[in-house]
């Protein structure tokens, strides 16, 4: 009895003593991540005399929002104007990402639910690619965006992202583990074609991985820089116009700090907002031989 | 589906046991061709943009194609090229290898170890905690910041504070000098590094079987290490393959940190690795055969890496 109420009370082969030593490195490491991330921030609300001071200080002693004002003075008399950067980069990360999810959610349904030949095969190809990194295809990838005809266009940045692997694989395995046969039996003998059960009922079953996709999508387009297959200034990102701000060295450091945390505000926001999703998502993951 | 609902389609269901497997393959493909007309749209981009580049680099690789002239065969000259004749080659191997033992293990081992801490914690603090952990890995170019933390002259945060407190009279040049540049640059990279393995693991913790941790207890587990060795793994297992996929690929992405934080190239070639010279020969010369045996020979390394580390989770919980 008295073994019972000690369970109850205390987790199981739990020590004071290792969650002391767990806390501690969680606080010394979390600084190390966090830290910089301050500094960053503290840094684009520093005044000029402030950037520029011996001994440095961490933080910032009297802020102000000059550097993000002094940023859109800049982004103004940039050549291409700068809201066609930011156009770039909405079109981009919105065409590319819904663009996936369409066609990778499909695909996802089709390989967990339909029973056709050589989908292991299939599937079995998308975990493979995932053992490499992009940058082995890069320069065989110019030509075939060549021979397309698509070197200098949209096209170049969009479509491959609606084949992006990481998405496709965690959808369906998110699919395999969370929708049940039963359900879509039933809808097809009540005579529901496929692409209608797809659409209308596991679609719906399913938010917390199309949101992941759409968050994993968005975060790599949004951080989509300088691209081999662009060359047109009008064509170019936000971030590109960005990087050169950063790239404009001394004088403008107070504009290069404003501009990375704008750059580092929009993901962190689009994660804290999703979360939770995106971890019922991450469950799901795991890799099977 | 079962073939019960199948067959619901069919006027007439031939049964399994009257075909051949071939006619039964067949008759399944016509069954289900939706499926493939599913797969099709995601299929086509994903071959064309993913897979066929690779095996185009490998075919290409033995050619001495410019972008300009005709491919013409050369057999093995550009691997011989790049073993015999190219030394920064074989520094840029070296440099990798360091460079992606140092990060991809480490960020590996750090994602697991932190995603356990973490699951430690109650669920508020967790999500406060997991965001802090994350951030730096979704926040595209922050990592420059370093750069101003270890900026060469005197209003560097870092050789500010050093000089201060007196340990250094000069400031230290932190990314133009050989002797720092690795570590800083793997030190960044691993800032950055705490992904999506990070966030599977996480994921991972927070759904292991509660019971299965009462009944270790009552089986004799004694602390929360033995409970992680041979509880929480083993049912984690694909989770940590997953990881492991995912670690090791990072750490043959970190190509533009190096170039950001210490240019192209890095002073003395001290930070140049595989991803580098293929830039160099593909990117900039237009040498796209030699660039392809390069790109050959960093797909090849990373599938060796993927199959050692496959072997070596499979003893995990034994």
């Amino acid at each position: 009895m008295k073994k019972i109420r000690f369970i109850k009370k205390h987790r199981l082969n739990r020590s004071a003593g290792g969650d002391m030593g767990i806390n501690i490195l969680l606080i010394i490491f979390g600084a190390f991540m966090f830290l910089p991330m301050v500094y960053a921030i503290s840094q684009s609300l520093k005044p000029l005399d402030e950037l520029w001071m011996f001994p440095p200080r961490f933080f910032v002693k009297s802020p102000t929002l000059k550097n993000f004002g002094d940023l859109f003075k800049l982004m103004s008399t940039s050549w291409v104007p700068f809201s066609r950067y930011i156009f770039n980069t909405a079109l981009v990360a919105v065409a590319g990402t819904f663009g996936h999810l369409f066609v990778a959610s499909m695909a996802s349904y089709a390989l967990t639910k339909i029973p056709f030949p050589g989908r292991k095969g299939m599937f079995q190809l998308i975990q493979k690619s995932l053992m490499f990194h992009q940058t082995v295809g890069a320069i065989s990838g110019y030509i075939i965006m060549s021979a397309l005809g698509w070197v200098d266009t949209y096209w170049a940045l969009i479509v491959p992202a609606f084949g992006s692997t990481l998405g496709l694989y965690l959808m369906k395995q998110f699919m395999e583990t969370s929708v049940p046969d039963s359900v879509l039996e039933s809808a097809r003998l009540d005579g529901a074609k496929e692409v209608s059960i797809y659409w209308k009922i596991v679609m719906p079953m399913v938010k917390p991985a199309w949101l992941t996709l759409i968050v994993y999508s968005f975060q790599g387009l949004w951080n989509t820089g300088t691209s081999t297959y662009i060359y047109s200034e009008e064509l170019k990102t936000f971030n590109y116009a960005i990087q050169q701000i950063l790239a404009g060295g001394i004088v403008r450091s107070g504009a290069a700090a404003a501009s990375t945390v704008i750059m580092m505000l929009v993901p962190i926001t689009v994660f804290v907002i999703t979360q939770s999703n995106i971890i019922e998502t991450m469950a799901s993951s795991g890799m099977k031989d | 589906m079962s073939e019960k609902t199948l067959e619901t389609n069919q006027q007439k269901p031939k049964l399994r046991k009257d075909m051949t497997k071939f006619q039964w393959t067949i008759r399944n493909m016509k069954v289900n061709w939706r499926g493939y007309a599913m797969v099709a749209p995601y299929y086509i981009i994903f071959l064309t943009f993913t897979v066929v580049p690779v095996i185009l680099s490998l075919i290409l690789s033995f050619t001495n194609f410019n972008m300009l002239e005709w491919p013409r065969i050369v057999g093995l000259d550009n691997y011989m090229r790049l073993i015999l004749d190219d030394d920064i080659f074989l520094l840029a191997i070296q440099n990798t290898l360091i460079f992606a033992t140092m990060t991809g293990p480490f960020s590996y081992l750090l994602s697991l170890l932190f995603a356990w801490f973490i699951n430690e914690l109650t669920p508020k603090i967790r999500s406060v905690v997991t965001l802090i952990f994350y951030a730096p890995s979704i926040s595209g170019q922050v990592y420059l910041i370093w750069q101003v933390l270890f900026s060469g002259d005197q209003y560097g945060y870092v050789n500010g504070l050093l000089m201060k407190l007196g340990l250094i009279n000069q400031p230290v040049l932190w990314f133009s000098d050989a002797d720092y540049i690795m570590p800083l640059v793997i030190v960044v990279a691993l800032w950055t590094s705490l992904g999506t393995s990070f966030l599977s693991f996480i994921a991972g913790f927070q759904v292991v079987d509660k019971s299965l941790y009462e009944a270790a207890a009552v089986d004799g587990i004694k602390n929360r290490w033995q409970e992680l060795w041979y509880v929480t793994l083993p049912t984690m297992r694909n989770q940590m393959m997953f990881a492991a996929v995912m670690a090791i690929t990072g750490s043959f992405g970190f190509g533009a940190i190096i170039t950001a934080l210490c240019g192209f190239p890095s002073p003395d070639y001290c930070a140049w690795t595989i991803m580098h010279h293929l830039e160099d020969y593909g990117g900039a010369r237009w040498e796209v055969g030699y660039a392809s045996a390069i790109a050959t020979i960093l797909f090849i390394i990373q599938i060796a890496a993927n199959s050692i580390i496959n072997k070596m989770l499979s003893k995990v919980g034994k």
